[in-house]
């Protein structure tokens, strides 16, 4: 049985009939054409499905769709405004920070978090928050390199570069 | 000007994908869109007696249901298409669904297809299946004795093949030998884990008679071609589409069932069927890499010198042949085992064993890094038994730079290579003797240090179509590009390969907009679509640069000189009076007077003013097939400490020197250097798959497949020698593999060199603190 929900998601309200039992990222990915964010396993380990509720990083695999009704849901579609890339994503860029790009939304938002509660934090403190964020490609090597490097653009609030 | 090639610019892949904007095969959806999902077998091996499918039929929302009786008649069985001569191979029938004997756990019994992914997963549930227990075992040395259960009456013994690799007389150099060294070493089975699990989507089109399949897959046109005869239809009546790929590491190069059953549905129904694994059925479904049980042995000299080596091997195959697996461990293990060294007798036997496991194929590196780790293994055991210091033992038996091209006694003739090169500045970049010094002070307070030093060779560039035919690989391996030149000027160039991940879209744009005189922006690289892209081979084997980039190179060539014969005829100059200079063609002495490659495009395009004879238009197709394998190499070095109480390790530094030739984006190759590397490491230190006893994964999801972690990994310092391939006109060699084939073999190395107090000699790897822990205790006396 079906039941209706809202959920305001990149500044955005979207309604959508869903089953009680939908985790929130099939309705991200299926109802709501929301595909940024991505699945990669189904025990919780990977992170590809991390995104923001309330500004806080969530694995959208491991809460049910109806539960998140509510919160303010800031997934990887929501962060560069317009052309205008977030320095997060800018820095992913600049520093090679991604190969497949598979894991990537989930890593970003994940180090936004992050950078949220440690605006400066070491390399060791980066990898330990980067936990439950497996990438198969990089090695982390240059993920950490781009964490560190969009901390200190957003610590200075230097303004992000624009899609080429 | 400078030029493109060799500068580390940013990738052009990367906006879309650092944005949401990418669209892989599961972000796919078409105007009635139906769900697959299948029903697997919980048993490793074990017969069917009854399937009833009536109340998955009758369920809500499900469209049809597919057993294996079902398909048998209308499918050609799953293809193997590496059939590797000389070695007697045996390529059981592989059904797309069981329909008698189930072989593995995940072997696809049932396919339901329904109006939502719920609506198939539940029916999947109602599915009754009695299934009568046989015996198993997922071990390819004890699958391969005597008393152990058959899987397929094709194949006495469970024995795929015998192939032997033999060069010298191995026999008579162990029988002489001053010393000989032998161990059993263990190559577990991996999970190749790319980020993204597969993914299919088929679509039908009645009137017009075509397939478009939608995959995750690395080739596109060998999955066409595979399809096409597995689903009989005509090669031409199948498009396949690879979107955005999340990662591949040979696990994506195979043609799986569900994808060739999905398609069948969706000729069935009239309606576009969709199937995305989970993680967990990946792990049980997806190919596995490595799986060896090897008995190896080195001997020489007591000074050093290298004389003979001699394997014992029994390669695990899983349950059935995948798409390349006859050729991992043979032509891609046992052919390089001279490794960078001049090893005058070699003899290998390798046993390809069908086993109650998941289908073995390619992963990173596939078959070489197999190779590599004996042979580095067994170069540091001779040197511990001599008391040599293992680095001159390596320096003593290098090939020397000055005799390349060098033909091994396994019959491959190595490009080029430097290796005292690469290791001179591997030992330089660590200080060696600065470390020995550490070590040596540790020691006395009890403390464990260890360093372990690899020179690796890979083959890779694959590679000659003619070699290729030859060890019966069912395909060529030439590759494509087709550059084709709008009328503003724009290009778009089309190729053969499939990057999924490795960054071709740039680096093939900056080749041709140096040829060009064009910023990069101006290209544009296109690929994953058999509708639009030239006959090509995919992207594996460190081949996509070395062979792809060439046919790119090639065809950019082509344009530009037809481009340079308009350029003659509209500034009234014989073709040989013009020069390239500043992105212009212009007559020799007067600068002034050029024409910009824009300029030309135009013209040919418009075809107002074109030279007699030279046709409108301005494009060119080129099949690049290579004279010979390429062959990178380099040294790494790795250190370590050893927790002597917990058998915890500790990386402390790892150096990784590659010579893949000049490199086209530097950014971009230690991108791949790094995650080779850790990949490596991974199955180092913590990676395994794990059967138990009656056939069952025990590491079956994330929870229990130690997939390596940020907080886990170490800091990868990269250095490059540079040594130009002779084999291809960009001179490069590969660099995707390099990584993983060097650091399992450095990492161990490295630990045990650091027990070496204990008198450990060697440890199978993974070194989880347990397998370390055990071996202290055992070599103590103690009870492990």
């Amino acid at each position: 049985m079906k039941r209706p929900v809202s959920l305001k998601i990149n500044g955005r309200t979207y309604s959508a009939e869903v089953e009680p039992r939908a985790l929130l990222v099939q309705v991200l990915r299926d109802d709501l054409n929301l595909t940024g964010t991505h699945v990669g396993c189904d025990t919780s380990q990977c992170g590809a499905c991390t995104v923001h509720l309330d500004g806080h990083a969530v694995k959208s695999c491991t809460m049910l769709a109806v539960q998140a009704e509510g919160f303010e849901i800031t997934t990887i579609e929501g962060l560069a405004k317009g052309a205008i890339l977030h320095p997060m994503q800018n820095a992913f860029w600049e520093k090679h920070g991604l190969q497949c790009g598979f894991c990537t939304p989930g890593m970003i938002m994940t180090a936004l978090d992050l950078l949220e509660q440690n605006p400066d934090p070491s390399e060791t403190e980066i990898r330990h928050a980067l936990e439950g964020n497996y990438c198969r490609c990089t090695g982390y090597q240059n993920i950490v390199a781009a964490i560190k490097a969009a901390a200190a653009t957003m610590r200075t609030g230097r303004s992000a570069g624009a899609v080429a | 000007m400078a030029t493109l090639f060799g500068s580390g610019i940013k990738r052009r892949e990367d906006p879309r994908l650092i944005t949401g904007s990418a669209t892989y095969t599961d972000d796919l959806k078409l105007p009635g869109l139906t769900y697959a999902a299948f029903l697997r077998s919980p048993y490793a091996h074990a017969r069917i007696t009854r399937v009833d499918v009536g109340a998955a039929q009758k369920a809500p929302g499900v469209l049809a249901v597919y057993t294996g009786a079902d398909v048998k008649e209308r499918l050609v069985p799953v293809l193997c298409p590496w059939n590797v001569p000389g070695c007697d191979l045996k390529i059981p029938p592989h059904p797309h669904l069981a329909h008698d004997v189930v072989r593995y756990v995940g072997d696809g019994v049932a396919m339901v297809v329904a109006e939502t992914r719920a609506a198939a997963r539940d029916a999947i549930d109602l599915i009754e299946v009695d299934y009568s227990p046989l015996g198993a075992t997922a071990d390819p040395e004890k699958a391969a004795q005597k008393e152990a259960a058959q899987l397929h009456t094709e194949v006495p013994g469970n024995i795929a093949f015998t192939w032997v690799v033999s060069g010298g007389d191995a026999e008579q150099a162990f029988r002489t030998a001053e010393v000989a060294v032998k161990e059993r070493i263990v190559q577990q089975r991996l999970l190749p884990t790319a980020m993204e699990a597969r993914a299919a989507v088929a679509s039908w089109n009645q009137g017009a008679g075509q397939l478009t399949l939608w995959v995750t897959s690395q080739n596109p046109h060998i999955h066409r071609f595979l399809c096409s005869a597995m689903l009989k239809l005509p090669e031409h009546k199948v498009r396949v589409i690879v979107p955005e790929v999340g990662g591949g590491f040979g696990s994506k190069i195979p043609a799986y069932p569900d994808e060739v059953l999905v398609s069948l549905a969706a000729m069935d129904l009239g309606r576009p069927v969709k199937w995305t694994e989970d993680r967990s059925e990946n792990y049980k479904v997806t190919t596995h890499g490595r799986d060896h049980v090897e008995y190896v042995e080195m001997c020489g000299t007591k000074d050093g010198r290298i004389t003979g080596l001699r394997t014992r091997v029994y390669a695990g195959l899983g349950a059935y042949a995948s798409t390349g697996a006859p050729g991992i461990p043979t032509i891609l293990h046992g052919l390089v085992y001279s490794g960078a060294y001049t090893i005058p007798n070699i003899h290998g036997t390798i046993q390809g064993v069908y086993t109650n496991g998941t289908p073995v194929d390619a992963y990173r590196g596939a078959g070489r890094p197999e190779a590599a780790y004996l042979i580095e293994r067994l170069v540091d055991i001779y040197a511990r038994k001599i008391g040599m210091d293992p680095v001159e033992v390596r320096r003593k038996n290098f090939i020397p730079k000055d005799k390349f091209p060098y033909t091994t006694v396994t019959g491959l003739t190595y490009d080029s290579g430097n290796y005292e090169g690469a290791l001179d500045k591997a030992l330089g970049l660590l200080d060696m003797k600065a470390f020995r010094a550490e070590q040596a002070k540790a020691r006395k307070e009890g403390r464990h240090l260890g360093v372990g030093v690899v020179s690796y060779i890979e083959i890779c560039g694959l590679g000659p179509s003619q070699v290729a035919g030859a060890v019966g690989f069912g395909g060529g391996l030439y590759d494509s590009a087709l550059v084709r030149v709008y009328p503003t000027g724009m290009v778009r160039v089309y190729i053969g390969a499939s990057p999924h991940g490795q960054g071709e879209e740039t680096t093939f744009a900056q080749i041709v907009a140096d040829e060009f005189g064009y910023p990069v922006e101006n290209v544009e690289i296109i690929h994953g679509d058999t509708e639009t892209t030239p006959q090509g081979w995919g992207t594996y084997g460190s081949r996509t640069t070395a062979v792809c980039g060439s046919a790119v190179k090639v065809a950019a060539q082509r344009v530009k000189e037809k481009a340079k014969k308009i350029a003659a005829h509209l500034l009234e100059a014989n073709e040989a009076d013009l020069e390239w200079k500043d992105g212009k063609f212009v007559v020799k002495g007067s600068p002034d007077q050029g024409k910009s490659f824009a300029e030309l495009a135009l013209m040919a395009n418009v075809a107002w003013n074109l030279p007699q004879g030279v046709e409108p238009g301005l494009e060119a197709t080129a099949f690049f097939d290579p004279s010979n394998f390429v062959y990178p190499f380099g040294s790494h070095v790795c250190t370590v400490e050893v927790d002597g109480e917990t058998g915890q390790v500790k990386i402390l530094r790892y150096i990784a020197v590659d010579d893949c030739g000049p490199l086209i984006n530097p950014m971009i190759v230690d991108g791949q250097i790094h995650g080779g590397v850790i990949q490596g490491i991974g199955e180092g230190l913590q990676e395994i798959a794990i059967y138990d006893e009656e056939g069952q994964l025990l590491t079956g999801t994330m929870m229990d497949y130690a997939v390596p972690k940020a907080s886990q990994m170490p800091h990868v310092e990269t250095a490059h020698t540079i040594t130009p391939s002779p084999v291809n006109p960009l001179g490069v060699k590969g660099c995707g593999e390099a990584g993983t084939i060097a650091s399992a073999a450095c990492l161990v190395n490295a630990v045990c060199d650091a027990l070496s107090d204990y008198g450990i000699v060697h440890i199978d790897k993974p070194l989880t603190p347990a397998r370390v822990w055990a071996a202290i205790q055992k070599a103590k006396g103690g009870v492990a």
